[in-house]
């Protein structure tokens, strides 16, 4: 418990610094957005409404750096993070919270079953070294070291096209309002598809490999001659022997992989035009959308900082040694 | 007492296949009698370890059985080849017939598991008709007979001394009251005060229980001690055996003569230490001949051409055997 306290203390520091490094970057890359927006509307704003525009940006000049952190500070426990150029007048908060379960509802799922599927693979390749599982192993390991956009553009230009089942883009039918209905899901469900069958085949072999080479690792411990010896079956050996014990590793690089699901597959959903966070991250860079940008990186760094989290506590849990008693 | 549990025949233990093959273990005949402790002595490299994973199957790759039968006698019922049970065969005859104590007491116990969750899943594997809380009760009343607290079972292994856990795995390995329970240097990571508490505890369950022990280490003072019969090893064969007191008396072959020189006695006149010089054969180029006669101070004309059987001795005492030359009825004698 005390362990865990911590951790936890541990990680409201680094909060705080991602968070206050948040709130410099910006300030000392070279322009600011009041400029960036003053310059792309071309000297049609007054005098006033640039005035207002960094004052409700945050950069207001009268105010000197201390007290725009705190300024900072009180927004975000309001859950303000300002409000986008792009899609001025939203607020920030509101373009991410559409954009975000598109993200974990594609990369968290296939993270998951990329997770679930490569380690029972690597489980069954390890324990039975040299059978059909071993051989994937080298076309796997290919796959995996292909970039994962790359694998979705081969994927759009094979699967996706005129009068194909697959769309090339976008996470639903267009024209269809997002609800819960009969309509809208198919339509959804059919877009990831090809998306997320992209992740799954490049990031699956990872976890096979790793399984696989810790349950090597792990079969010729004693405790596993031991469980031999007992005369346990071999499905118990494999698997609350083995397998339990091998498990560590992948599941703190589970817990630690949750915490990209935001922010990592970026590159995916640019080549999908998927309407998830990296998506949105990628247009904020192109339109110099520093609050968005800003907003996105908290999202990712909290994310990332949980992830670490769930990552010590799932230790904790499965292995008996970590605990203090 | 000389009611036979185990006979081994013949054993071949191969590490590789065909001619790269590494011989560990060399037509080893072996046996051991109900309720007796038989150690194994014999220096790293013997092939003693060897010898017992062959004789369970425990072999990992790439060591290989090439030959020879390990027969068990149960209590009740014809005697059976262990070596060709089927899987299923084994996995029942495993812990319930013959139980092993392995040198590694530190990573014998899975460390994400309690103690409880080991002792039982063994007894539910064998015993699948017993209850839940049966099981409980036999896993604490093993515990106290090693002398560790009954809520030591809610362990994990980590929590437990390197003495605790030994006993842990020893109580794991009467767990199933088995007839022969194999030790393959039980105590070698211990402290000899430990070490001396576990055997003591060991010799006295050994009479409350009535089990046969194959004991292996490289320590013969120890076997001397505790054993009933010893066996020497010596390049995967065995080069001598006799009752325990006998061989500390009177070692016939020189390899033995030499190990029983080579740790002080306690008691009696002060000897000389000597040692063997030399060091262990070399597994893939064996001496010809008797594998121990480069290092032998006593080695003459047949020793580096003929292997010397192991037989009773020149003087005819059947509790004995010894393969050298120099005790063979059939060679002759030194000049």
């Amino acid at each position: 418990m005390r362990f865990l306290l911590q951790r936890v203390a541990f990680y409201l520091f680094t909060a705080w610094a991602a968070i206050t490094l948040n709130f410099f970057i910006p300030r000392l890359v070279p322009g600011d957005p009041v400029q960036s927006l003053i310059s792309r509307n071309q000297g049609r704003i007054s005098a006033d409404a640039i005035e207002s525009l960094r004052v409700l940006f945050g950069l207001d000049e009268n105010e000197n750096v201390w007290e725009q952190y705190l300024d900072y500070w009180r927004q975000l426990i309001h859950g303000d993070l300002g409000l986008s150029f792009t899609f001025f007048p939203a607020p920030v908060s509101t373009v991410i919270g559409d954009s975000l379960p598109w993200t974990v509802g594609l990369v968290g799922i296939t993270t998951i079953i990329s997770f679930l599927l490569g380690t029972a693979l690597g489980v069954g390749a390890g324990w039975r070294r040299g059978s059909w599982v071993d051989g994937l192993l080298p076309a796997t390991t290919f796959l995996s070291s292909i970039p994962y956009f790359w694998l979705g553009l081969v994927a759009i230009a094979l699967f996706a096209g005129p009068g194909s089942f697959f769309p090339s883009s976008g996470g639903y039918e267009p024209g269809l309002v997002p609800a819960f209905d009969q309509y809208f899901i198919p339509s959804a469900i059919q877009h990831s598809i090809l998306p997320a069958a992209t992740i799954l085949v490049s990031s699956m072999s990872g976890w096979i490999l790793s399984m696989r080479n810790m349950m090597v690792t792990v079969s010729s411990e004693d405790y596993i001659t031991v469980a031999h010896a007992k005369g346990l079956s071999e499905r118990r050996v494999a698997l609350s022997y083995a397998a339990r014990n091998a498990l560590l590793p992948n599941v703190s690089g589970f817990a630690l992989s949750l915490g990209f699901i935001v922010g990592g597959t970026l590159l995916v959903e640019i080549v999908f035009s998927y309407p998830g966070l990296g998506y949105q991250l990628f247009q904020a860079v192109g339109a110099k959308d520093y609050p968005l940008m800003q907003g996105i990186f908290l999202i990712i760094t909290i994310s990332v900082l949980v992830a670490n989290l769930l990552a010590d506590v799932a230790y904790l849990l499965l292995d008996p040694r970590t605990r203090k008693s | 007492m000389r009611d036979p549990v185990l006979e081994i025949r013949g054993l071949r233990v191969d590490y590789g296949l065909g001619d790269a093959a590494v011989h560990a273990v060399r037509d080893v005949d072996l046996t051991l009698h109900r309720g007796e402790v038989l150690g194994l002595a014999g220096e790293s490299g013997s092939g003693k370890s060897t010898l017992a994973y062959g004789l369970t199957r425990l072999l990992p790759p790439p060591g290989v059985v090439s030959g020879g039968e390990v027969i068990y006698h149960p209590v009740d019922g014809p005697p059976v080849d262990v070596l060709s049970l089927s899987p299923a065969q084994l996995r029942a005859f495993r812990w319930a017939e013959a139980s092993i104590v392995f040198q590694g007491a530190m990573n014998s116990l899975n460390p994400v598991h309690k103690v409880s969750t080991q002792l039982l899943d063994v007894i539910r594997a064998h015993e699948p008709r017993s209850t839940a809380a049966g099981r409980l009760a036999r896993a604490r009343e093993l515990l106290k007979l090693v002398g560790i607290s009954a809520d030591r079972l809610h362990s994990y292994p980590h929590q437990l001394s390197g003495g605790m856990r030994q006993r842990v795995m020893i109580a794991m390995a009467l767990a199933l009251e088995p007839q022969v329970v194999i030790m393959d240097e039980p105590t070698t990571a211990l402290d000899v005060v430990m070490q001396r508490q576990i055997l003591g505890q060991l010799a006295e369950l050994r009479e409350r229980l009535g089990f046969a022990v194959l004991f292996i280490t490289h320590d013969l003072s120890l076997l001397v001690e505790f054993s009933d019969r010893i066996a020497i090893m010596y390049g995967g064969r065995i080069v001598e055996e006799a009752p325990a007191a006998e061989l500390y008396r009177r070692a016939l072959h020189p390899y033995t003569d030499g190990l029983l020189h080579s740790f002080p006695a306690l008691r009696g006149p002060r000897r000389e230490l000597t040692g063997i010089p030399g060091s262990p054969p070399d597994l893939r180029a064996m001496p010809t001949g008797c594998a121990f006669h480069p290092r032998c101070p006593r080695a003459f004309t047949p020793c580096d051409a003929e292997l010397p059987p192991l037989g009773p001795p020149g003087d005819d005492d059947p509790r004995r055997a010894v393969a050298c030359w120099l005790h063979s009825a059939t060679a002759p004698a030194p000049r």
